[in-house]
């Protein structure tokens, strides 16, 4: 073990510049998926926040009866995903536009506005389909006149929000075969220049396992080192947006979501070196 | 006379048949077999691309052979895998002409290598050092540079290496290849004392004058046959 972390250290100084491109690669691959990672953590924030306010209006034909109403709202209630149903009466829409368009309070005095179920569904159940049944349910009923909800508003979010996980994780899938195949490189430069010792390990009686592991626990520290790099730079990314943007609740990753990244760079950094040596020692 | 002048004990690496083919080269080694006994000398020899590296190869299991078994120290290379290669090279010694040793340290790092390598406690390793070097006779050149030290002294340093493990076979292939005749009776004078100490010695060599003076029991190749196993000298000529 000792000998073979000296000879993993040996390796940082036999080769400085492939040792510090293969970790700039790794941070570089892992920065990339963080940002979108980062990117897609705030859309869902957005998301959740424009979810809140998704709710389903359904109109009443004049002249309903209140009981009638009362009915439907404590039916709905008792329907899944369905947080709470209101009625609005006829009055209080009435007043309810007052208030909001004060300026034109005016033009509301004879105003005869519909009365109306306010529905609001549970989280979990805002997505397109989910909103959908509740919209047919709520036409099942015959003193419905329409049914209002930001069909299309739901359904751009969703899709937006697809595409954003599907290019990120493409992405980082491709970053990341990079990586491995440069750390892959860099450890095979390492491996070639010490193709003697390695050759005189095997004949003395070195187990694979013994020659592999200095080359594992380079890549290891080099990944490590490349997901830490990569963390700081989102961390810098992540404060200048913020700045840019002029609010200060960009969210950052949580703890074990940046401790994920750095073990994501290890294992790039690890997997990268193990394909490398492993050629080489089923070659002799 | 009979081939078998050789007192042979129980087998410490059997031949049966053995068989090698290189793909697209053709055959090294056609139908060879042969045992050697606990702590016996044997030499190899033949032309050049008669197969004697091919078979020390085949010792040391670099190379598997195509057909026939070649068994070493219990290990068969029908049955042995991957991982118990190791096993076998650590009651192993190799030796080769050309050194391999590494370049840019000294004779004692060279050493201190190896047993790193097979895990000797760090605290031994000074001592077992010392004794090795003893033992090869370099006991004053531990802190030399390779380059200081001639081609003789440079092969005991790879014979010093090759004895970390204590071994039961030693495989040299021409260890003294390199050598003028002084320096080559001193290393032959070197395997001897290792053999006399109960290690068994396969040699490969071209120098038949050193075969006909030891009168010790020599394997002759032509390509890739095996066309004499025994120790009369006076076969080397049809060698
Ligand atoms: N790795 C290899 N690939 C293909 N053919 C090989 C390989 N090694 C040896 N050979 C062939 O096998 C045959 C035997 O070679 P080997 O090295 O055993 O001969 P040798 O008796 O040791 O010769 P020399 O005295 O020159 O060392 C030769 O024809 C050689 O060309
Ligand atoms: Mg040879």
């Amino acid at each position: 073990m000792r000998l073979a972390l000296r000879e993993a250290m040996l390796g940082f100084r036999r080769a400085p510049l492939l040792s510090v491109l293969g970790i700039v690669t790794i941070a570089f691959s892992l920065f990339s998926v963080g940002v979108f990672a980062l990117v897609a953590l705030n859309v869902r924030d957005a998301i959740r926040a424009i979810e809140d306010r998704v709710e389903i209006r359904a109109y009443l034909t004049a002249g309903t009866e209140d009981d009638q109403v009362a009915i439907a709202v404590s039916d709905l209630e008792s329907q899944p995903g369905v947080a709470k149903a209101t009625y609005v009466s006829p009055d209080q829409a009435l007043e309810r536009a007052k208030k909001e368009f004060v300026a034109f309070g005016d033009e509301f005095e004879d105003a005869v506005l519909p009365g109306s179920i306010e529905l609001r569904l549970k989280e979990g159940f805002r997505d397109p389909q989910a909103v959908d049944k509740v919209a047919t349910l709520l036409k099942a009923y015959p003193f419905i006149d329409d049914v209002r909800y930001g069909r299309e508003w739901i359904e751009k979010i969703y899709r937006l929000r697809s595409v954003a996980a599907a290019v990120g994780g493409g992405l980082g899938v491709v970053f990341a075969l990079a990586a491995v195949i440069i750390i892959g490189a860099t450890i095979r430069m390492e491996v070639l220049a010490r193709a003697r010792e390695i050759k005189i390990m095997q004949l003395v009686g070195a187990t694979d396992g013994f020659i592999r592991s200095p080359f594992l626990i380079e890549g290891c520290l080099k990944g490590l080192a490349g997901g830490v790099l990569a963390l700081l730079l989102a961390y810098v990314a992540q404060v200048i947006v913020s700045g840019a943007l002029g609010y200060a609740d960009v969210r950052f990753f949580a703890p074990w979501q940046a401790l994920l990244g750095v073990v994501a760079g290890a294992v790039i950094g690890v997997l990268g070196s193990l394909m490398s040596v492993g050629r080489h020692l089923r070659q002799v | 006379m009979g081939t078998t002048a050789s007192p042979r004990g129980p087998g410490i690496v059997r031949f049966t048949k053995v068989a090698l083919e290189y793909p697209r080269r053709g055959t090294a080694l056609t139908d060879v077999s042969f045992e050697v006994a606990k702590g016996e000398f044997v030499f190899l020899t033949g032309h050049s691309g008669a197969g004697k590296s091919t078979i020390l190869k085949l010792v040391a299991m670099q190379e598997r052979p195509t057909h026939g078994d070649v068994r070493v120290t219990g290990y068969s290379s029908t049955t042995a895998k991957r991982r118990d290669i190791p096993k076998l090279r650590r009651k192993l010694g190799i030796v080769f002409q050309d050194f391999r040793l590494l370049e840019d340290r000294s004779v004692e790092q060279n050493i201190a290598f190896a047993l790193e390598v097979i895990g000797t406690p760090p605290g031994a390793i000074a001592p077992k050092v010392a004794r090795l070097l003893t033992q090869v006779g370099l006991a004053s050149k531990g802190t030399s540079q390779l380059h200081e030290l001639s081609g003789g002294e440079q092969q005991r340093v790879a014979i010093a290496r090759a004895l970390v493990n204590d071994p039961l076979v030693l495989v040299a292939d021409e260890p003294t290849g390199n050598l003028d005749a002084k320096a080559t009776s001193g290393i032959f004078q070197l395997l001897r004392d290792i053999n006399a100490a109960g290690t068994a010695v396969l040699m490969a060599t071209h120098d038949l004058s050193l075969i006909h003076r030891s009168g010790l029991r020599f394997l002759a190749l032509d390509r890739g046959h095996l066309v004499y196993d025994g120790d009369d000298a006076s076969r080397l000529a049809t060698a």
